[in-house]
């Protein structure tokens, strides 16, 4: 096993070249081309807002100013995690092609998808900085200092999932449909529409089980909340169980590899 | 010398289809790293068994078989793609396969930048592909639509931009799987031409083929499949030789079972056919009062036993078997040769010929011999009829005998005149082809 975790190393430049073809084709032919990258997001957030401001005006926490900034960064990395996720679970499928009549490091698919789906997560960043400085935010430097691990964190995480989906969905096509639902009850078992401080007392061990959870409100203290980042210890955590999450991911990406070839 | 390629004694058992055993296979890929572990045996089926294989440096190796026999799956496991399920295999140096051409294009994107990722994919490094870019669109003559989506490109276009990055890669070995019949005759000209270059250049060529004539031009051994397993190796020739004969036998029984299914179907509706349908509609039948019935048609070679496989040229016989209840006075026999596209290629009676009819009663056997069967190789059937001097049927069979000639020479046309070439002094062959 770990002597093909260390192949991956060689294979970053087809990594490259791979996410670099996906974000080139992904908007190969529309209009606006690479613009879409951050209009999606702006426009996600706009339909909550007009849920959370317009259609459900007493939902909406009252203390948590300017909402929409606060809403942008959890759904931010959400949106980089969840479809990272789900586009992983059909990767294999999707690159049957290479996977049987070439020969190909499967592994490389997966990856492809979260970092694609990461390069989405930095183009939108800027917009969240303009929102910051527009609405008068005030920024701690310090803690901006960790929005890198928090980055790396999460990366991790989304890694050792997407490596775990992949291969279970290859054997289980169901594993895809199931998981476009459980993503949606995920996002809102997650404080990302609602603080945190909202969640009633009941609920708040459930929370805290949530691992994005702890991702939500490290991006929401360094980047919207000022005052010192208190979260880390909690970020700290997440981040070694992403590390065996990351490891039994590939474990068993490596022990269903030999499958691929006949059963995608 | 070394050996390039070593198969030794390879299983390959793959899982038949089966939804509920799903969990199954899961289970045991999971902990005992084998997908038919769990399996019962009328669940897998056998695509190798036990195949072993050493091919030396330099060799050009042609694997030939009917389809499904698992030359496809021999490739794949030489190629790495495919795990066997027992045995080892092990390659010495860089591999191409070419078994999909242009697997992994992605659509949307131009020609240049799937070269590009595609090089990457079969292991070259960026610089590399650069360096080989011009050759690569070159020698697929894509000049002109290199920066155009591959989308938009023919099947010849793909396969042809597919098979040259694949082929210049530089691999050490090179798996081809079939492709040959890619491009036009000017492009497989280039293939080829690329294969001899590599062959030139000492690197080891594993070729899975139908063209039994390119095995035999091309390679230095040839390895024939059947179903799953080694039934021949060694001189091209030989093998092929041994190969073709396997797939005559084959062909004699095909040809033998059908015409009698044919006829089945026919005696069955017999009785249905009262009027006899239009002479001239190429349509199997048999019709007539069987006032003299044609019980059994057989075709004989020239060592006298039945078959439906004969050398072009070569004498055959047409053995009608006979029957008359009453004697008959006024009778002529007839016989008519027809190809695939239903071309009549021969036809006569006795009464064209002037033999005047005088008496038959009971049982006996027509043989109408060919003494040389002047055919091009292919499909043939034909007509048995017996039947009244005005053409009232007794007992007509319409297209319902098989046989087909053969032969190594792909002329063409119906016909095979005997002839020869006679040349001058001044113009010279070396000789047959190699």
């Amino acid at each position: 096993m770990f002597h093909n975790l260390g192949r991956l190393l060689r294979y970053r430049g087809l990594i490259q070249s791979l996410v670099a073809r996906e974000l080139k084709a992904r908007y190969r032919g529309s209009v606006l081309g690479f613009f879409w990258s951050f209009i999606n997001p702006l426009l996600l957030l706009l339909v909550y807002w007009f849920v959370f401001s317009v259609v459900l005006p007493g939902i909406r926490p009252i203390d948590v100013q300017p909402y929409a900034l606060f809403m942008f960064c959890g759904l931010l990395p959400w949106t980089w995690f969840s479809s990272s996720v789900l586009e992983a679970s059909n990767a294999l499928i999707m690159g049957g092609n290479l996977i049987k009549k070439v020969l190909f490091p499967a592994e490389v698919l997966p990856f492809v998808t979260v970092f694609a789906n990461m390069i989405h997560f930095f183009l939108g960043l800027p917009i969240i900085a303009v929102a910051l400085v527009y609405f008068e935010v005030p920024i701690n430097w310090l803690d901006l200092l960790w929005l890198p691990v928090i980055v790396l964190v999460q990366l991790l995480f989304t890694l050792g999932l997407a490596l775990l989906v992949a291969p279970l969905t290859v054997h289980f096509r169901d594993l895809k449909d199931i998981l476009g639902n459980l993503m949606t009850f995920w996002f809102f078992a997650t404080p990302i529409i609602y603080p945190m401080s909202l969640a009633p007392a009941g609920g708040k061990w459930l929370l805290d089980l949530n691992p994005f959870t702890h991702l939500a409100i490290s991006y929401q203290e360094v980047l919207f909340y000022d005052g010192p980042f208190g979260h880390w210890k909690w970020l700290l955590a997440l981040g070694g169980a992403s590390i065996v999450l990351f490891l039994a991911g590939y474990f068993l990406f490596d022990r269903l590899r030999d499958s691929f070839a006949e059963e995608v | 010398m070394t050996n390039s390629i070593e198969v030794d004694s390879v299983s390959k058992v793959y899982r038949r289809f089966a939804r509920r055993r799903q969990f199954a296979t899961l289970k045991s890929a999971l902990l005992s790293g084998s997908l038919i572990s769990d399996l019962r045996p009328d669940e897998t089926f056998s695509a190798l068994q036990d195949v072993s294989l050493a091919v030396p440096q330099g060799q050009t190796i042609g694997v030939i078989g009917p389809n499904g026999s698992g030359k496809s799956t021999l490739l794949k496991v030489v190629a790495g793609i495919t795990k066997p399920t027992s045995g080892t295999v092990r390659v010495n140096g860089r591999i191409s396969a070419l078994i999909e051409l242009g697997a992994g294009f992605h659509p949307e994107i131009s020609g240049r930048e799937n070269v590009f990722i595609n090089g990457i994919m079969l292991g070259l490094s960026k610089r590399e592909v650069a360096q080989k870019f011009d050759e690569i669109v070159e020698f697929a003559q894509l000049e002109d639509f290199i920066d155009a989506p591959v989308k938009t490109y023919s099947s010849g276009m793909y396969m042809r931009l597919g098979f040259a990055v694949a082929i210049n890669v530089d691999p050490d070995v090179l798996l081809i799987d079939e492709v040959l019949a890619v491009g036009d005759q000017g492009f497989t000209h280039k293939c080829l031409d690329k294969f001899a270059e590599f062959r030139r250049r000492g690197k080891t060529i594993l070729l899975v083929t139908h063209s039994l004539g390119l095995v035999e031009r091309f390679c230095d051994e040839a390895v024939w499949l059947d179903g799953g397993q080694v039934k021949a190796t060694g001189d091209p020739k030989r093998v092929v030789d041994a190969y073709l004969i396997d797939v005559e036998e084959d062909e004699e029984q095909h040809i033998a079972s059908g015409d009698a299914k044919a006829r089945d179907a026919t005696e069955a509706a017999a009785d249905e056919i009262a009027d006899p349908p239009d002479m001239f509609q190429a349509t199997e039948g048999r019709w007539g009062s069987r006032e003299i019935e044609i019980v059994e048609v057989t075709f004989e070679g020239e060592d006298g036993e039945a078959s439906h496989v004969f050398p072009s040229g070569a004498r055959m016989s047409i053995r009608v078997r006979v029957k008359a209840e009453q004697p008959v006075a006024d009778f002529v026999f007839g016989i008519g040769l027809f190809n695939a596209e239903g071309v009549c290629c021969y036809g006569t009676n006795t009464d064209l010929e002037e033999l005047k009819s005088d008496r038959m009663a009971g049982e006996g056997e027509v043989v109408f011999t060919i003494d040389t069967l002047d055919l091009v190789a292919g499909t043939y059937k034909l007509d048995v009829a017996v039947h009244k001097r005005d053409g009232y049927p007794y007992d007509y069979h319409r297209l319902l005998y098989t046989f087909r000639v053969k032969s190594r020479t792909n002329d063409i046309g119906i016909f095979r005149p005997r002839h020869r070439w006679t040349f001058p002094t001044n113009i010279r062959f070396t000789g047959p082809l190699e």
